[in-house]
Order: structure tokens, then C-alpha cells, then sequence
């Protein structure tokens, strides 16, 4: 009987962690994707030198971070592709979120700088530990570039 | 203090060299922070305590960096790096490094 009870409260909890942990998702990607589309006009690159032709004016170091975390649907449904392996989409959408936030506000800071290019863009991610051993509460990623003002030479 | 992470600095010119300069910080959030990040982990979304934690990190591990380098009378850091490493559950280690140089306008 008492196994019973923890077999539905276990699936009440999955089904309402999916629902409200994709509506979460999807309404998150929805915002990215405006903030993205303000942002359209800085150049943003890895290179570490610029084109030959071009010269910059003002330069400042840039960074934004985020920090998103796994839901209870997620790790379960991470916990079964790992018994079948291969791709686990449920993590996939995870650090795409992370990163993705944390080069908008990259590039929101270069943009409240007046810069018009951020160049040598590096990015760096990381699992935050959870109270159980060997799960991870979230992934966290900071980037970071240096926001110039660039204009072509003549 | 012009702090880049690329090998050039607009307009001016290197020189001098002066080494590496490096700073780091291990920072933790309360207990009431973890308890809140243990109820995320139900339904997903942002951990805006553990954001905030890593802003403040990287401030940190920048002042100290910036500190070493003013030691050594550089007025540029340049080619800065950032690595993350998370140490124990609720704790992070931000560790930033670059390059002291004395930089002169271009002539």
C-alpha cells in the first residue's frame, strides 16, 4: 500500500514538473529569441584579431552569466535515455538555454556600452552539484568578449 | 586600468610585459539560497541566487586580479581568462587570469 502511494505521488510530481517545466522552457526560448532579435545588429565573433581593414576605438571587457536549472522531469527523463543511450534532449534544451542567456546579457552590457562588435567571445560551462551525489541542481555558464567600437579604415 | 581579453588594446601599443596576474574566489550562498535552488529543481527555471553568486565571484576575482597588477605597475591586463569549477554542492570556484602589460598611446 505504502509503495502504492509513493508510485502516484512520484508520477503527480513528474506530470506536473513536465507541465509546468516546459511551459517554463518554452515561454524562456520564446523571450530569448525577442532579445535576440534586439541584439541583431553587434557582430559578435571568437576571433582574437580584427579584419585588416578595421580599426576600434573603445574597448571594455564584457561578461553576462546564467545559471538554469534541471527540473524533476528532466533528470527522469535523462535517468531513462541513459539505460538506451544516446541523444538527451532534455539536457540539450538545458545548456542551449544557459548559453543563450548568458550572451544576451553579454551582449546587453556591450550594447549599454555603445560598443557595435564583441570580439574574442569565450564561453565557459559548469554542472552545479546537487544534494544527492551525482546529480547536478543546474549548469551554469559564464561568457564573456571584449565589446569594441569598430569602423572601417579608408 | 584597461582589463581586455584580447592580445591587442585599441589605439595603444605594448610596452612592456610585466607576467601573469591572476585572481580567485570559492563563495558559497546561504542555506536558505540552497533550499530555494532544491525547490527549482522541481519545476526548472533560473537560479537567480546562484546568478547573483557568480556575478559577485567574478567582481571579486577581478579586484584581485587588478590589485596584482597594479603591484606591479602595469595600467593594462590583457588576454584575460575565466574558468569555473564547481568545488562541493552550493559552492563555486570563478578563477580569472591574464596578462600585466604597460601600454603607451600610439604615435
Amino acid at each position: 500500500m505504502d509503495s502504492l502511494i509513493t508510485l502516484a505521488v512520484t508520477g503527480v510530481v513528474l506530470i506536473v514538473a513536465w507541465v509546468i517545466g516546459s511551459s517554463v522552457e518554452s515561454s524562456h526560448f520564446r523571450r530569448l529569441i525577442a532579445r535576440e532579435q534586439t541584439l541583431s545588429k553587434i557582430m559578435v565573433s571568437n576571433l582574437k584579431r580584427l579584419p585588416p581593414n578595421w580599426c576600434a576605438t573603445s574597448s571594455a571587457l564584457v561578461a553576462g552569466e546564467a545559471v538554469i536549472a534541471t527540473d524533476y522531469f528532466k533528470v527522469f527523463a535523462a535517468s531513462l535515455r541513459k539505460l538506451f543511450g544516446g541523444r538527451v534532449r532534455s539536457y540539450e534544451t538545458l545548456v542551449e538555454r544557459a548559453r543563450r542567456e548568458a550572451i544576451v546579457r553579454m551582449l546587453e552590457q556591450a550594447r549599454s556600452a555603445g560598443a557595435n562588435a564583441v570580439w574574442n567571445v569565450r564561453i565557459e560551462t559548469t554542472t552545479i552539484q546537487g544534494k544527492q551525489q551525482g546529480k547536478s541542481a543546474g549548469v551554469e555558464v559564464l561568457a564573456y568578449g571584449t565589446a569594441l567600437v569598430v569602423s572601417e579604415r579608408h | 586600468m584597461i582589463v581586455l581579453n584580447t592580445e591587442f588594446v585599441p589605439g595603444k601599443k605594448i610596452v612592456e610585459a610585466k607576467g601573469l596576474v591572476q585572481g580567485s574566489t570559492v563563495r558559497a550562498k546561504h542555506v536558505g539560497r540552497d533550499i530555494a535552488a532544491g525547490l527549482k529543481n522541481i519545476f526548472g527555471g533560473e537560479l537567480k541566487g546562484y546568478t547573483e553568486l557568480l556575478v559577485e565571484s567574478r567582481r571579486d576575482a577581478m579586484q584581485r586580479m587588478i590589485a596584482q597588477a597594479q603591484q606591479l605597475g602595469a595600467n593594462a591586463v590583457i588576454n584575460v581568462r575565466f574558468a569555473t569549477s564547481s568545488i562541493t554542492s552550493g559552492a563555486a570556484e570563478l578563477y580569472v587570469y591574464g596578462t600585466a602589460v604597460v601600454v603607451a598611446d600610439e604615435v
